[in-house]
C-alpha cells in the first residue's frame, strides 16, 4: 500500500524533558519521524517543551511549538491548527502521531482522545489506535489478551485488602511482588520474601496507592530476560529488528540493566518461539503499524516463557535496536504510519534491498547504564523494578568480550581503571544484591577464584556470559606476569582482541599515568598492532553497505579506508549525565549538518546509543567508539591516512571531549576552534587569575589546594562561606558550599577521588548575589553576544539547576553594559573562535551599586546554545562550527557586526526551566545547591516573564496554583525580603500558612497567617497539612549549609502529594508572577517559526 | 591447535582448530543465521560444504538430540569467529566442541569471518581446505582446486536413505517437546482428522519436514532418491513430497523422470532441491547463485496474497523463471532482496513447490502455512 494521499497534516508530539526512564532516545526517534514525514511531503506540526531537542529545530517541521506538553495547550494546538487546516482550499486530513514521544506523548493521545478531543477537532490517531494502547497499557486487559492466544504471563491478581493478598501469595509461594496501581514510577513497590514483608509491604502499598488497590504478583527474579523489536505495517507483515538478552536477570528494571544483542544464549527453537509469541503479541494488541517492544522471562531451568510486557510504541530498546543493527526503527514507524508497507521502503544502508527483512549482525553489541547516586547522597543504590540510570553507552565488538570491555570503558566513571574500591567482605553481597558496581564485583569474584559455577548461583546471570567474564579477568591476570620488554605480539594482539584497554594494560604493569597508557600504545603500535574498523551493515555483508557506520575491531581485514574529501572529526559527549546532557549532543549535530553543507565530510564519535549524533544520517561517517584517547587516536590515524585535509573538533562535546583535548594536541591531533591552550588557560586556576588582573576583571577571592590544610588556610584567608569544587568537571560535580572548617574538611576527604591529579578550587561565595549566564560568539576578531541569561535561583545554585530568562528582566542597563564589556574582553583575550560561555555573579552593595564578578568562562559549546538558539532564531552552534573551519562573524552575521547588538529575542519572553528526578530517589533531599541535580529542562514563550515563566513550570510538572494556601518556611536570612513576597501572595488570593519564626515575622508586618507545627513540634504540623492536601504551594528556603530533617520531611512529602515546591525566594517571586498571568486563564502558543519570523530571521 | 583454511584462489585465513582435527574439503559458503548452527550443520543438504557462520558467537547453547536434522552432522567443516568453549542452555546435552569432535567435524575458529563473507560474496562461493596438519598453505591451495565442483555433482544420491522406512512420530527424538510448540501450530480438531499418506523422496530430507508432515496428520514413508514414479505410485499415496537436498539438480535426472510421471497422478509438494526438480520435471532451467542463499533472514513474497514472509534459506541454486512456461505454471513466490524465484504452482495440476524451507529449523515459522496447504490439496484431490 502506498503513502496515504488523504493526510495532509500530522502532530508528533515528543516526550519533553530529559528524565530519568526518557531520555534522549525520543528526541532520536521523533527528529527521525519528523525528517521522515517531511520528506513524504506531509506538513508537520511538532510539540515538545524541551528545547534542548533536534527535533525542535525549525528546520524539521513547518511549525514548532515549544509549549507545556499538557492536555489544555495540546488542545489549543490541535484547535489552531484544525483551523489553519481547515482555511486552505481542498483541506486533507489532520492526523496524530503519538508513538514516537515515549510514554509522555501516548499518555496525552489517549488523553486527547479519551476527552474527545480528537473526535472534536476531527484528528485520526495513526500509528497506533487508543484501543490497542489501552490493551497494551492497561495490566489486566493486557494480560487477558496473552492468554487468549496461549502465551504465559507471571500469575497475578490485584487486591483490595492484605487477607486476600496472603492468600493469593500462599497459592503462588515466595517470593512475590507487589504493585500498588496508580502510583508515581513504581512508588510503593516491592518484593516479598516471606508473610511478614508481605503485610508490611502490602499495607503500605494499599495506602499509598489512591485506588486502595495493589497488584500481587508471582516472582520471575532471577528469570533470564529479553526483549524483541517488532515492526508491523498495515498489510500485516511483521518482522523482528532486534533480540536483546539482559545479562542482569529479571528484577533489575531493563534500563538499568546491562544488556546484550543479539541474544546469545538461546537455541533456535526457543528463539523462534519467542519470536512467534512477539508476532502473536503485537497483532493481539492491535499494533498496526510501527514498533513495539515484547518483553519476556525465561525460566532457566526448564525454560517455561512468560511475556511481561510490551510498549505500543518506540522505546529506549528500539533506539538502542536501531543503533545495534543499522536499522532505523523510527523512521520506518513513521512511513508505516502514512500506508506504506515494509517490502516498499528500501533499506538505507544497502540501498538495494528493502526494509523488509529481519536484521542479521555480525558482531555483539553491549549496552551498560550509567548511573550518578554520587549525586543522591541517601538514594538507595539498589536497582530494582524502577530504573535509576541517567544514561547509557553502547560499545560494538567482533565478540562479546570486546564489545563488553569497550563500553565498559566508555562510561567514563572519573575513577582510574582498577582502582575501584573493592571490598572482600562486601563480596557475596555485592554479587547477590545488583548495584552499579557490580560488574567491578564479578571480575573481582573471579580475580579470587570464585567458579562460574558459584557467580552464577549468587547472581543468577547466564553462566555463559559469566564464563566470558571470567576469560577476560583470568587473561588480564597474566599481564603482570609479563612486561612490556618481553611481551610478544602475539600475546598483545590476543589482549587487544579480548578488548583490553591500553590503560588497563599499563595499570597491570604499574605504568603510572597518561606516560603509561602512552607506553602501552606506543608498544603496541610498534608491533603493527591497530584496530580495524568494520561496517555496521544490517546484513552480515551479504550485500554491500552503502552507510559508513562504523566500529573498530582487531582483525585482520579494514573496510572502511578514508575518502580524500576533507574532513572535520566532531567528538560527541559520551553517555547522557547529569551536567553533560543532549544539549551536547544537540552542537556535535549541528557542527555536523553545518560543516556537511560547507561541503566537509563530517566524522562523528559517540558511544551513546540514545543520541541523535549516532544516526548515520547524521554525519558523513559515525564511528560507534569510546571517547577514549585510545579509540580516538585510532579513529584520527584510520582517517589522517588519507592524507586529506583534517580537523578535530572537541568543544561541542561537553567536558568529555575537552579533557582530552591536551593529549590529542600532544599526539599530534589537529585541533580546530578555540586552542587547547585557551582552554587550559581558561581552566588553569592561576593562569586565568593573572589574565583577570591582567584584564582589571574582578572575580571572588580564592585559591587552590590539593590538601585538607591547604584548603583550610585558603578559606580561612578568604572569608567563609567557600564553595569548593575539584577543576575540570561539568555540572558541578562534587560542589559544595562550605559555611565553616569541618565542611571543607568533610568535602576534601572525598574529594580527592574525583579531582585525580587535578586541584581543587576554593572561592569566596557571594551571597544574595544575582547570576548570570552569558553565550557569546567570537572568531578571535569580533565578538556577538547571543544571550545574556538571568538566572531566576540565585547565586549558589548551580546554574544547570536554575531557571533562567531571556532576555534579563531587572538587571541595569549599566550593569548590562559591564557583562558585555567583560565578555568581549575575555573573548579576545582567550582568542575564542566559536563559543564561549561566561558566568557572572552581580552583587549589590549597601549603597545600592552594582558589582559583577566573574565566575568561570567555558570556551566551549555551554549547556544553554539550544536555548538561546531556539529563542533568538540563530543556530550558534552551526556558526560556530563555520568559525572553527576559518570563517568569520562579519560574514555570517554581518548586520550583528556591524551594530555591536546582541542577538535579540525580540518581543518575547523565553524562560527556562530545570526538571529533577525527586520521584525516582526515595529520601533524597529536594534541596538545590551547587551540584547540578536536574536531569533535563524545558522552555516556556510567552509575551510576559510571568506567563513564560509559569509555562516553562507546568512543562518541568510543577504545576503552578492559581488559588489557595502557600506554606512559607523560610531561614532567617530571608525573613525580612519574604514580607512583600507574602502580601503579593495574599494580593493573588492565597491563604498562608507559615511556622512559628516566620510566623512572627510575616504577622508583625500586619499580615493574616495560620501557623503550622513544626515536624518535631508535635501534630498536625506541616507534613500532615501537606499529606492532607491543604496545602498547595510551598516556599521553603533553607537554612544554612545543612538541610534540616525538619525541612527535608517537608520537601520529600511535597514531592510525593505533587505539591510544587520552590527554595529560593527569586523563584518564589518568579512564581507570583507566573501565577497572576495564569489567573488571566489564557493559553497561547507560539510556533518558533512565527516568533522567529516575527523577529527578523 | 592451528588451523588453516585456504581456497581455491589462493586467499588463506589462520585461526585455531577446534572439533575435530585434520582436514576437511568442500565448497566453502557462508550462512548469515543468528541461531540454529546444530541444525545448520546436520542439514543433509551441507553435505560437500565448508559453512562460514558469520554470528561470532557460536556454540553458546550447547547441542541436543532433539535439535539434529539429521543422525549426524553433513558439513565438512565449520567456520567461526569464537567458539564457546562451554554450553549454557537448559536443552544442553553436549558442548559443541565435543559433539564437532564425536562426528569428525573440523572447526576454524578465531579467523577474520566478516573478511571471508566479503570475499565469498564479492567473488562467489569458492572450494576451500581446512586443515589442521598441512603446514604448506599452497599445498592446500592446489587440493582445493582439486575439489571436484559443484556443478553438476548429484548428492543427492549420496545422502538419501538407501532403503524406504516410516518415518516414527512417536519416535522421542521426532518431537518437537511440548513446551516448545509455536503459535500457528494449534492442534485442532487433529482427532478427527483423517491420516493421510505421504511418500517423501529422500534426497537429503530434514526431520523438521517430517515432522511437519507427521503434525498435518500424514503418516510418511520415506523413500531412496532413485525410486521411481511407478514405484511410488504402487505405494497409492495422498501426495508425494520432494525434499531438500544438496548438490546440483541438473544430475538428478532420474527424479525428474519420476516427478513427470508423477504430474497430475497424484499431489505433488517440493522443498528446495525439490522444488528445482520440480523446476526442470515443467522444463525450466536450473542455475547457480554466485554465493547463494543461506540464512533466516530472506524476505519472500507470496504473490497471491502480496504478504512478505520471512523465511529460512539454503540455495547455491535457483530456478531460472524465465525458462519457465507461463501459461502453465504459476510463479508464486520471489526473494525481495534479489528477486530469485522462489515458488512455483502448476495451474491445472496438483503441483506446487518452494525453493526455501518453511519447516524452518533453524529460522522463522512464517511459512509453516505451507504443510496446510498441501494437506488441503491432498484432501481435494481425494474429493
Amino acid at each position: 500500500m502506498p503513502r496515504r494521499n488523504d493526510i495532509q497534516k500530522i502532530l508528533v508530539i515528543g516526550s519533553g524533558p530529559i528524565i530519568i526512564g526518557q531520555s534522549a532516545e525520543f528526541d532520536y526517534s521523533g527528529t527521525q519521524a519528523c525528517k521522515a514525514l517531511k520528506q513524504e511531503g506531509y506538513e508537520v506540526v511538532l510539540v515538545n517543551s524541551n528545547p534542548a531537542t533536534i527535533m525542535t529545530d525549525p528546520e524539521l517541521a513547518d511549525r514548532t511549538y515549544i509549549e507545556p506538553l499538557s492536555h489544555e495547550y495540546l488542545e489549543e494546538i490541535i484547535r489552531i491548527e484544525a483551523e489553519m487546516l481547515a482555511s486552505q482550499p481542498k483541506p486533507g486530513k489532520f492526523a496524530l502521531l503519538p508513538t514516537v514521544g515515549g510514554q509522555t506523548a501516548l499518555n496525552l493521545a489517549v488523553d486527547l482522545a479519551d476527552t474527545g478531543v480528537l473526535d472534536r477537532y476531527n484528528v485520526e490517531l495513526i500509528g497506533a489506535k487508543l484501543e490497542a494502547i489501552k490493551k497494551a497499557e492497561d495490566r489486566l486487559l493486557f494480560k487477558d489478551a496473552m492468554i487468549r492466544i496461549g502465551l504465559e504471563v507471571a500469575r497475578s491478581a490485584l487486591v483490595n485488602n492484605l487477607r486476600d493478598g496472603l492468600d493469593f501469595s500462599s497459592k503462588l509461594g515466595f517470593p512475590v511482588l507487589i504493585r500498588p496501581s496508580f502510583t508515581l514510577g513504581g512508588t510503593g513497590g516491592g518484593i516479598a520474601y516471606n508473610r511478614e514483608e508481605l503485610m508490611e509491604i502490602l499495607s503500605r502499598g494499599l495506602d499509598l496507592s489512591p485506588v486502595h488497590e495493589c497488584l500481587v504478583e508471582e516472582s520471575v527474579l532471577g528469570w533470564k530476560e529479553f526483549e524483541l523489536e517488532v515492526m508491523r505495517d498495515l498489510a500485516d507483515n511483521v518482522i523482528i529488528i532486534c533480540s536483546i538478552e539482559n545479562f542482569d536477570p529479571m528484577g533489575v528494571h531493563t534500563g538499568d540493566s546491562i544488556t546484550v544483542a543479539p541474544a546469545q544464549t538461546l537455541t533456535d527453537r526457543e528463539y523462534q518461539k519467542m519470536r512467534d509469541a512477539a508476532i502473536a503479541c503485537i497483532r493481539e494488541i492491535g499494533v498496526e503499524t510501527g514498533g513495539s517492544n515484547v518483553q519476556f522471562a525465561i525460566n532457566p531451568q526448564d525454560g517455561r516463557m512468560v511475556v511481561i510486557e510490551m510498549n505500543p510504541r518506540v522505546s529506549r530498546s528500539s533506539a538502542l535496536a536501531s543503533k545495534a543493527t543499522g536499522f532505523p526503527i523510527a523512521k520506518i514507524a513513521a512511513k508505516l504510519a502514512v500506508g506504506y508497507t515494509l517490502d516498499e521502503i528500501p533499506n538505507d544502508i544497502t540501498r538495494k534491498t528493502p526494509a523488509c527483512f529481519e536484521p542479521t549482525i555480525d558482531y555483539v553489541v553491549v549496552k551498560i547504564p550509567k548511573w550518578q547516586f554520587e549525586k543522591f547522597p541517601g538514594a538507595d543504590e539498589t536497582l530494582g523494578p524502577q530504573m535509576k540510570s541517567v544514561g547509557e553507552v553502547m560499545a560494538i565488538g567482533r565478540t562479546f568480550k570486546e564489545a563488553l570491555m569497550k563500553a565498559w570503558r566508555s562510561l567514563e566513571t572519573g575513577k582510574k581503571t582498577g582502582a575501584e574500591i573493592l571490598d572482600p567482605r562486601r563480596l557475596t553481597q555485592m554479587l547477590v544484591t545488583p548495584r552499579p558496581e557490580r560488574l567491578g564485583y564479578l571480575r573481582y569474584a573471579f580475580e579470587r577464584g570464585m567458579s562460574v559455577r558459584e557467580v552464577a548461583r549468587l547472581t543468577k546471570m547466564d553462566p555463559w556470559f559469566l564464563h566470558q567474564l571470567r576469560e577476560i579477568t583470568l587473561e588480564q591476570m597474566t599481564i603482570a606476569q609479563t612486561t612490556p620488554k618481553a611481551i610478544s605480539p602475539e600475546a598483545m594482539r590476543r589482549l587487544k582482541r579480548l578488548g583490553l584497554s591500553d590503560e588497563r594494560i599499563a595499570t597491570e604493569w604499574k605504568l603510572e599515568g597518561h606516560d603509561g597508557i602512552k607506553q602501552v600504545r606506543e608498544l603496541r603500535e610498534a608491533q603493527g598492532i591497530r584496530p580495524v574498523f568494520k561496517l555496521v551493515d544490517t546484513c552480515a555483508a551479504e550485500f554491500e553497505s552503502m552507510t559508513p557506520y562504523l566500529y573498530s575491531t582487531y582483525e585482520e581485514e579494514d573496510e572502511a579506508p578514508p575518502t580524500k574529501t576533507p574532513k572535520i572529526i566532531i567528538l560527541g559527549s559520551g553517555p547522557n549525565r547529569i551536567g553533560q546532557g543532549i544539549e551536547f549532543d544537540y552542537c556535535c549535530c549541528h557542527a555536523a549538518f553545518a560543516l556537511k553543507d560547507d561541503g566537509y565530510e563530517t566524522i562523528m564519535v559517540n558511544c551513546n546509543p540514545e543520541t541523535v549524533s549516532t544516526d548515520y544520517d547524521t554525519s558523513d561517517r559515525l564511528y560507534f567508539e569510546p571517547l577514549v584517547l585510545e579509540d580516538v587516536l585510532a579513529i584520527y590515524h584510520h582517517e589522517a591516512q588519507s592524507n586529506a585535509k583534517i580537523g578535530m573538533i572537541v568543544q561541542f562535546g561537553g567536558q568529555t571531549p575537552l579533557n582530552l583535548a591536551q593529549r590529542l594536541l600532544a599526539a599530534g591531533v589537529p585541533i580546530i576552534g578555540t586552542s587547547p591552550d585557551s582552554i587550559d588557560l581558561a581552566e588553569d586556576r592561576k593562569r586565568f587569575g593573572k589574565l583577570l588582573e591582567d584584564l582589571e576583571i574582578p572575580q571572588p577571592r580564592g585559591g587552590t589546594a590539593t590538601s585538607v590544610e591547604q584548603a583550610l588556610a585558603v578559606a580561612e584567608q578568604i572569608g567563609y562561606p567557600v564553595l569548593v569544587r575539584p577543576s575540570y568537571v561539568l555540572g558541578g560535580r562534587a560542589m559544595v558550599i562550605a559555611y565553616d572548617a569541618d565542611a571543607v574538611t568533610r568535602y576534601m576527604r572525598q574529594a580527592v577521588e574525583y579531582s585525580q591529579e587535578r586541584p581543587v578550587l576554593v572561592d569566596h561565595f557571594l551571597e544574595n548575589a544575582v547570576e548570570v549566564d552569558v553565550d557569546a560568539l567570537c572568531d578571535s576578531k569580533d565578538v556577538i553576544i547571543a544571550g545574556i541569561m538571568q538566572h531566576i535561583e540565585e547565586a549558589g545554585i548551580h546554574s544547570g539547576d536554575s531557571s533562567c530568562v531571556l532576555p534579563a528582566v531587572s538587571i541595569r542597563t549599566e550593569t548590562l553594559a559591564t557583562l558585555r564589556a567583560y565578555t568581549r574582553k575575555l573573548a579576545l583575550a582567550l582568542k575564542v573562535v566559536g563559543l564561549v560561555n561566561l558566568q557572572f555573579a552581580i552583587q549589590r552593595d549597601d549603597e545600592g551599586n552594582d558589582h559583577v564578578y566573574v565566575i568561570e568562562v567555558n570556551p566551549r559549546a555551554s549547556r544553554t546554545v539550544p536555548y538561546v538558539s531556539k529563542a533568538t532564531g540563530i543556530p550558534l552552534a552551526k556558526i560556530a562550527a563555520r568559525l572553527m573551519t576559518g570563517r568569520k562573524l562579519c560574514e555570517l552575521l554581518p548586520a550583528e557586526v556591524a551594530s555591536g547588538n546582541d542577538l535579540g529575542t525580540g518581543e518575547h519572553y523565553y524562560v527556562k526551566s530545570p526538571v529533577f528526578p525527586w520521584s525516582k530517589f526515595a529520601g533524597v533531599d529536594t534541596v538545590l545547591g551547587p551540584e547540578m541535580k536536574s536531569t533535563g529542562e524545558v522552555m516556556g514563550v510567552a509575551s510576559s516573564f510571568g506567563e513564560a515563566f509559569a509555562k516553562a513550570q507546568l512543562s518541568a510538572g510543577q504545576l503552578l496554583p492559581t488559588g489557595g494556601t502557600v506554606f512559607f518556611t523560610v531561614n532567617d536570612h530571608d525573613k525580612q525580603a519574604a514580607i512583600p513576597l507574602v502580601r503579593r501572595y495574599v494580593d493573588l488570593g492565597f491563604k498562608i500558612v507559615a511556622t512559628e519564626g516566620t510566623a512572627n515575622v510575616l504577622e508583625s508586618a500586619g499580615l493574616i497567617v495560620e501557623r503550622v507545627f513544626k515536624v518535631e513540634e508535635g501534630r498536625p504540623n506541616a507534613v500532615d497539612l501537606i499529606k492532607e492536601g491543604r496545602i498547595q504551594l510551598v516556599v521553603n528556603t533553607p537554612r544554612g549549609q545543612d538541610a534540616l530533617f525538619d525541612e527535608k520531611a517537608i520537601r520529600r512529602a511535597a514531592v510525593t502529594a505533587r505539591v510544587p515546591t520552590i527554595t529560593t525566594l527569586a523563584a518564589a517571586q518568579a512564581a507570583a508572577e507566573g501565577i497572576a498571568a495564569m489567573q488571566k486563564h489564557s493559553v497561547t502558543v507560539y510556533a518558533l517559526q512565527a516568533l522567529h519570523m516575527a523577529n527578523g530571521r | 591447535m592451528q588451523a588453516i583454511l585456504a581456497l581455491e584462489d589462493g586467499r588463506i585465513f589462520r585461526g585455531h582448530g577446534h572439533g575435530h582435527p585434520g582436514e576437511c574439503r568442500g565448497e566453502v559458503v557462508f550462512n548469515t543465521s543468528l541461531t540454529g548452527y546444530q541444525e545448520i550443520a546436520t542439514d543433509p543438504s551441507y553435505a560437500g560444504q565448508i559453512v562460514v557462520l558469520t554470528n561470532p558467537q557460536i556454540g553458546n547453547y550447547g547441542t541436543n538430540r532433539a535439535d539434529n536434522e539429521a543422525a549426524r552432522p553433513y558439513i565438512e567443516g565449520l567456520i567461526v569467529r569464537e567458539f564457546s568453549q562451554i554450553s549454557s542452555n537448559w536443552r544442553s546435552e553436549q558442548v559443541t566442541d565435543e559433539y564437532m569432535e564425536r562426528y569428525s567435524v573440523p572447526v576454524l575458529a578465531e579467523i577474520d569471518t566478516r573478511a571471508l563473507v566479503r570475499h565469498l560474496r564479492d567473488r562467489g562461493v569458492m572450494r576451500g581446505v581446512i586443515s589442521t596438519e598441512a603446514s604448506d598453505p599452497d599445498a592446500l591451495v592446489q587440493k582445493a582446486r582439486g575439489i571436484r565442483k559443484m556443478e553438476g555433482t548429484d548428492l543427492a544420491r549420496v545422502v538419501s536413505t538407501k532403503a524406504a522406512y516410516n518415518f516414527d512420530a512417536s519416535d522421542p527424538r521426532s518431537q518437537m517437546g511440548e513446551s516448545l510448540l509455536t503459535e500457528g501450530f494449534v492442534p485442532q480438531e487433529s482427532t478427527l482428522r483423517k491420516i493421510l499418506h505421504v511418500v517423501a523422496y529422500d534426497f537429503g530430507i530434514k526431520q523438521n519436514i517430517l515432522r511437519m508432515l507427521a503434525r498435518e496428520d500424514c503418516r510418511v514413508t520415506v523413500v531412496p532418491a532413485e525410486t521411481t514414479a511407478e514405484e511410488v505410485l504402487a505405494l497409492k499415496p495422498d501426495g508425494v513430497f520432494l525434499s531438500n537436498g544438496p548438490g546440483d539438480p541438473e544430475p538428478v535426472d532420474y527424479a525428474v523422470r519420476a516427478i513427470r510421471g508423477m504430474m497430475g497422478r497424484v499431489p505433488v509438494f517440493g522443498i528446495c532441491l525439490g522444488h528445482q526438480l520440480c523446476g526442470l520435471a515443467l522444463g525450466g532451467r536450473t542455475y547457480k547463485l554466485k554465493f547463494g542463499h543461506h540464512g533466516g533472514n530472506h524476505p519472500v513474497r507470496n504473490n497471491a496474497t502480496g504478504k512478505v514472509e520471512i523465511t529460512a534459506h539454503n540455495h547455491n541454486f535457483a530456478v531460472d523463471p524465465d525458462s519457465i512456461n507461463a501459461n502453465e505454471v504459476e510463479l508464486t513466490h520471489v526473494d525481495l532482496n534479489d528477486q530469485t524465484l522462489e515458488g512455483l504452482r502448476h495451474k491445472t495440476l496438483p503441483l506446487f513447490s518452494v525453493q526455501y524451507h518453511p519447516e524452518a529449523a533453524p529460522g522463522p515459522h512464517d511459512s509453516h502455512y505451507l504443510f496446510r496447504d498441501f494437506r488441503k490439496m491432498m484432501e481435494e484431490w481425494k474429493g
